[in-house]
């Protein structure tokens, strides 16, 4: 090679390179690829045909479908302009555990969104107990597992009794904390109360998982807000509009009833309807979608 | 002894010189320190996906290690025909097929060392930057002495495949060896089933023979511990130890085959 060919042709190749990356750019923005379209695939459903064929890395395989679970969960979750669609989010956790049975934060993941009612999640508590009983085949003496399941009975089943009995059996695991034995008559007394799911959530309010410590918060702050709810909706009847008003804030606050524009816990004013009187938390609000008020009865 | 020794830091030498070994290496740590990044799209699992990552690269990269510099140790001398003038030297047979898998084991020790540095670093990194109630959800500590366990069982298993693939070379082509070990991996991955296939089908001839080739046929199933101790589950000392020793025996089975067989060649 001669003197000075050497940067020429890395110049070249440098330029070449350049090249491809502004036709590649260019493509992309004529022909955009958007994740959905991949993204809704699963090629392979067969849990034992994905661990033949991982060798010995199923853990590594596990891990890729975990990922892809949670991908598919928060994009779903975060999705607008779009109906959601949790379809795959099953059959990804089933992989997830069928490749790697001890991936105990996969099944704990399941049973709270495979449960949530759409649009939060599927609304699938007999598959988030499904999977939770696939997790007791594999480490039988994880009491975790069976207070998911009686957590899921209480919760989106309203099952008290069937929630009791998973409690207990959850108590009767060896290394079980105290706080599961006294869920057993709490659940069989009252189940529906709030007193009931704040006592709940707040154990899971000190678990050791982030995301589930998370979702215990968002829980109670949806409690709080019920609770402001039954007092403003109070407030609403003792001071109804005079004839040819109508319902609202500006009224109570005019009236000195309020100082200001209830807001709800995340911060978002609550709405009243302005016929009805109806106190409830706004559409947009971070507490949406609420529990369904039938099911927690008041204290 | 002494003569042995040569010949295996000349293997060593020789696979530093063709920097396959270097690459590999780098490509490991490389993805081993990248896991870092793919831990935080994990909800928490970084640690575990961290763990799963490191060793199956370290299996994985010493796989290909084992397998494609394994079935040229002899093959390649024979085609370069430098095999006249290494026998012409005070070298026997079975000293030079002992030297040739010390040397290639040597590369693979030295792998699979650096891969296990760069994992525990990451993972001590790991450690060191997460608060105390985020620890408390792993099932095992980040720097997990017990992970040890599950890499000494990925060395012997190496050690096993590449005596599988020097046993081929010696009688075969780099090509055919290739496959040949290749295909004893994925066989020895599941060859757990035929212990059980008493299960699946009644005839006695059947079981027997699925029981034969299961005795005969590398058990490398059983040198994948890796699940357990990501999950911190206990894997016996006693269960290594025999794992271990099942290999060292299967390894000298094949070491002496290959030597048989080697001693019998005519190279003229």
């Amino acid at each position: 090679m001669k003197r000075g060919q050497p940067a020429a042709v890395v110049a070249v190749a440098a330029i070449c390179f350049a090249a491809a990356l502004g036709v590649q750019m260019l493509r992309d923005a004529r022909y955009p690829r958007g994740v959905q379209q991949t993204a809704g695939l699963l090629y392979l459903r067969s849990g034992e045909a994905i661990k033949r064929l991982s060798l010995e890395f199923e853990p590594l395989a596990a891990d890729a479908y975990w990922i892809r679970a949670i991908q598919h969960y928060g994009g779903e979750r975060l999705a607008q302009g779009r109906p959601r669609n949790y379809d795959l989010l099953y059959p990804l956790l089933d992989l997830t555990t069928s490749l790697d049975p001890y991936f105990s934060i996969a099944y704990r993941f399941g049973a709270i969104f495979l449960s949530e009612q759409y649009p939060g999640g599927p609304g699938r508590p007999d598959l988030a107990i499904a999977l939770l009983e696939k997790g007791i085949q594999a480490q039988p003496t994880k009491w975790q597992y069976y207070h998911d399941i009686g957590f899921v009975h209480y919760w989106h089943m309203r099952d008290f009794r069937t929630a009791a009995d998973w409690f207990q059996r959850a108590a009767n695991q060896p290394g079980a904390p105290n706080w599961l034995q006294p869920l057993v008559p709490a659940m069989l007394n009252a189940g529906g109360d709030r007193a009931s799911a704040r006592l709940l959530w707040g154990n899971l309010l000190q678990g050791d998982q982030e995301w589930l410590r998370r979702t215990a918060a968002r829980r109670l702050r949806q409690l709080d807000a019920l609770d402001a709810i039954d007092q403003l909706q109070q407030i609403v009847s003792r001071f109804p509009p005079s004839p040819g008003e109508r319902y609202s804030w500006e009224l109570l606050i005019r009236r000195r009833v309020l100082r200001g524009i209830p807001v709800d816990p995340a911060g978002a004013p609550f709405q009243i309807d302005p016929s009805t009187g109806l106190v409830d938390v706004a559409p947009d609000s971070e507490l949406q979608p609420m529990p369904r008020e039938a099911d927690h009865k008041r204290q | 002894m002494r003569t042995i020794s040569r010949v295996a830091v000349s293997v060593f030498r020789e696979s530093v010189r063709d920097r396959v070994p270097y690459n590999l290496v780098l490509f490991a740590v490389l993805l081993i320190s990248s896991s870092y990044l793919l831990g935080q799209l994990t909800a928490g699992q970084d640690i575990k996906i961290i763990k799963d990552l490191g060793l199956s690269a370290t299996s994985v990269f010493g796989l290909f290690i084992a397998i494609f510099i394994g079935i040229g140790l002899v093959s390649k001398e024979v085609e370069r025909r430098s095999i006249y003038a290494l026998l012409a030297k005070p070298v026997s047979r079975p000293q030079f097929i002992a030297g040739k898998y010390s040397g290639l084991v040597l590369t693979l020790a030295v792998n699979v060392a650096v891969m296990t540095v760069a994992m525990y670093c990451v993972l001590g990194y790991m450690t060191w930057m997460e608060t105390p109630e985020f620890k408390a959800s792993w099932d095992a500590p980040g720097v997990d002495p017990a992970l040890l366990k599950a890499i000494l069982l990925i060395f012997v298993q190496l050690m096993l495949v590449t005596a599988v693939a020097l046993f081929f070379s010696t009688f075969s082509t780099p090509l055919l060896s290739a496959a040949l070990t290749l295909g004893l991996y994925i066989v020895g991955q599941f060859n757990a089933d035929l212990r059980n296939f008493d299960q699946v089908v009644e005839s006695r001839t059947a079981v027997w023979l699925a029981r034969a080739v299961y005795h005969v046929v590398p058990d490398l199933s059983a040198f994948d511990v890796k699940m357990q101790v990501v999950h911190g589950l206990p894997v016996s000392n006693s269960y290594v130890a025999l794992t271990t020793l099942y290999g060292m025996f299967y390894i000298g089975a094949l070491l002496v085959a290959a030597t048989f067989i080697f001693a019998r060649r005519d190279f003229k």
